[in-house]
């Protein structure tokens, strides 16, 4: 039977983390991560779990401990957001390339300046190229699924690689919602040991990681991790499958809402995927045929299959919480756009920068933004490239 | 997925490198001359020498043989200089000398 519950996504994850019970985590604090952190040292103080609890002076050590720990033999995680990601730059990449599957609780801030603490994406989509795999939470629930997941992911043969989970600050990260959790038992049966093949403390088989790599390897090394990537995509939908039989939950790459037959669609990430939900469900009664394509993953980027689940739409507005400072939008437009381009699906397309420290998102902007869509389409109105939404004009 | 490595060389297929460039069998070190880029040259004087052992754990490669309890002369195909070694003498049994 589910345990029926309120949290916020922040203890949701923490909860996972506890009925997973991982070797090492090393952390720091960071808002709006810090709680996560915070449970878990109760549960160990509580004597709920055996986890070793490293305090560390920076992000820069949290994910340097984490790389050791991972490399030594253990389950390892940490959390953070925005800066705190900014100061592990240099390890993420070092996670990837020494294939350490590495758990990362991501909570969503803006990164700095002008400093601000609240939800943007800037955090995870700066690090989109790090290597990570990145899986992307609507809300608390789905932060606690996804979190289940992580590591039947990161740790099988075919990927091993970190990854990422993320969620919004704040509006996920401190919202208190209702959630479905499952069993103890059912959480670990389906996460199982963690069995590395090869480890730095496995005693009597020697072996050195993160070696010097001259140019004659380097490239080679990379197409090794960029197949691994590739591996994921297959590997999340068998987890998904298999989480689905414990849980009753479906998850995909992304998940389509009233996309079948609309005109006009949606491509968003994260907590605003709700509003728009709400504001589809209005505009639907009111006879407009407009849906949702909500990424789940984003790293790696299922790019044929986005754009096959857009192809008959009209009209589309492409959701970022992020603005790549191109002159020209943000990172999941263009990402969106290549894909559909690749596939040869033409349609109407503006890149919408929302939400960006924090800035509301309401089911007004939704309605706004498919007006837009509509106006470009049907009305003849010029075609807009990129957008702030959301933005006080004069 | 343990490999061999010393079956791998520059003209090694993708295919054939270890997951995250992983070096299995320690002591690979030794195929790789370092000494050769040396810019000052420790030079070992045994009748100095008290066979107290300070100099050889500090060497960062391995420069310094030990055998029996005893050091002998440098293994200069991996010392680069750096003069640890005669930093960590008490006795005067290294000195060092500029250049190669």
């Amino acid at each position: 039977m589910a345990i029926r519950e309120r949290m916020s996504g922040n203890e949701a994850v923490s909860y996972a983390i506890k009925q997973i019970n991982p070797d090492v985590m090393p952390a720091f604090p960071i808002t709006p991560s810090t709680e996560i952190p915070q449970y878990v040292s109760t549960y160990i103080a509580n004597g709920e779990i055996d986890t070793e609890f490293i305090p560390v002076e920076s992000e820069h050590s949290s994910m340097s401990a984490a790389v050791g720990a991972s490399a030594a033999g253990a389950r390892t995680l940490t959390a953070t957001s925005s800066c705190g990601m900014a100061l592990m730059w240099e390890e993420l990449y070092i996670a990837a390339s020494n294939r350490l599957p590495i758990a990362l609780a991501l909570v969503n801030r803006t990164l700095s300046g002008p400093i601000n603490i609240n939800c943007d994406h800037t955090d995870s989509m700066g690090a989109r190229d790090s290597g990570w795999i990145q899986i992307y939470s609507e809300n608390n629930q789905e932060a606690y699924d996804n979190f289940v997941q992580a590591y039947r992911i990161a740790e099988h043969p075919d990927v091993r690689l970190p990854i990422m989970i993320c969620q919004d600050g704040f509006i996920t990260s401190h919202g208190v919602e209702n959630i479905s959790l499952l069993e103890d038992d059912l959480v670990k049966n389906f996460v199982g040991e963690y069995n590395p093949e090869e480890y730095l403390l496995n005693a009597g088989n020697p072996m050195a990681l993160g070696t010097y790599s001259v140019t004659n390897f380097c490239m080679e090394a990379n197409k090794l991790q960029e197949i691994a990537m590739e591996n994921a995509k297959q590997v999340i939908l068998d987890v998904a499958k298999e989480f689905e039989q414990i849980s009753g939950r479906k998850y995909a790459f992304f998940e389509e809402y009233k996309l079948e037959d609309a005109d006009y669609a949606m491509v968003i990430i994260n907590s605003a995927a709700g509003t728009a939900k709400d504001a589809i469900d209005v505009l639907r009664e009111s006879g407009k045929k407009v849906g949702l394509l909500k990424i789940r993953v984003f790293r790696p980027f299922p790019e044929d299959e986005i754009a096959k689940a857009l192809a008959h739409v009209k009209g589309l507005a492409i959701m970022d919480r992020a603005d790549s400072y191109r002159g020209g939008g943000g990172p999941l437009g263009v990402e969106v756009r290549s894909a559909l381009f690749k596939n040869k699906v033409m349609l109407d397309s503006v890149n919408f920068i929302y939400g960006l420290g924090g800035r509301d998102f309401t089911t007004g902007d939704v309605a706004d933004i498919f007006e837009t869509l509509e106006d470009i389409v049907e009305r003849g109105a010029k075609p807009v490239d990129y957008k702030y939404i959301g933005l006080r004009e004069a | 997925m343990r490999t061999d490595i010393s079956k791998i060389n520059l003209e090694s297929p993708y295919t054939d490198l270890t997951e995250g460039l992983k070096v299995f069998n320690g002591g690979t070190s030794k195929q790789f001359h370092t000494g050769e880029w040396r810019t000052n040259t420790p030079v070992f004087h045994a009748d100095k020498c008290k066979q107290c052992l300070l100099c050889a754990p500090v060497c960062p490669d391995s420069s310094i043989p030990v055998k029996d309890g005893k050091r002998g002369d440098f293994l200069y195909d991996y010392c680069k200089g750096c003069g640890i070694c005669a930093k960590a003498c008490p006795f005067d049994a290294i000195s060092m000398k500029e250049g190669k």
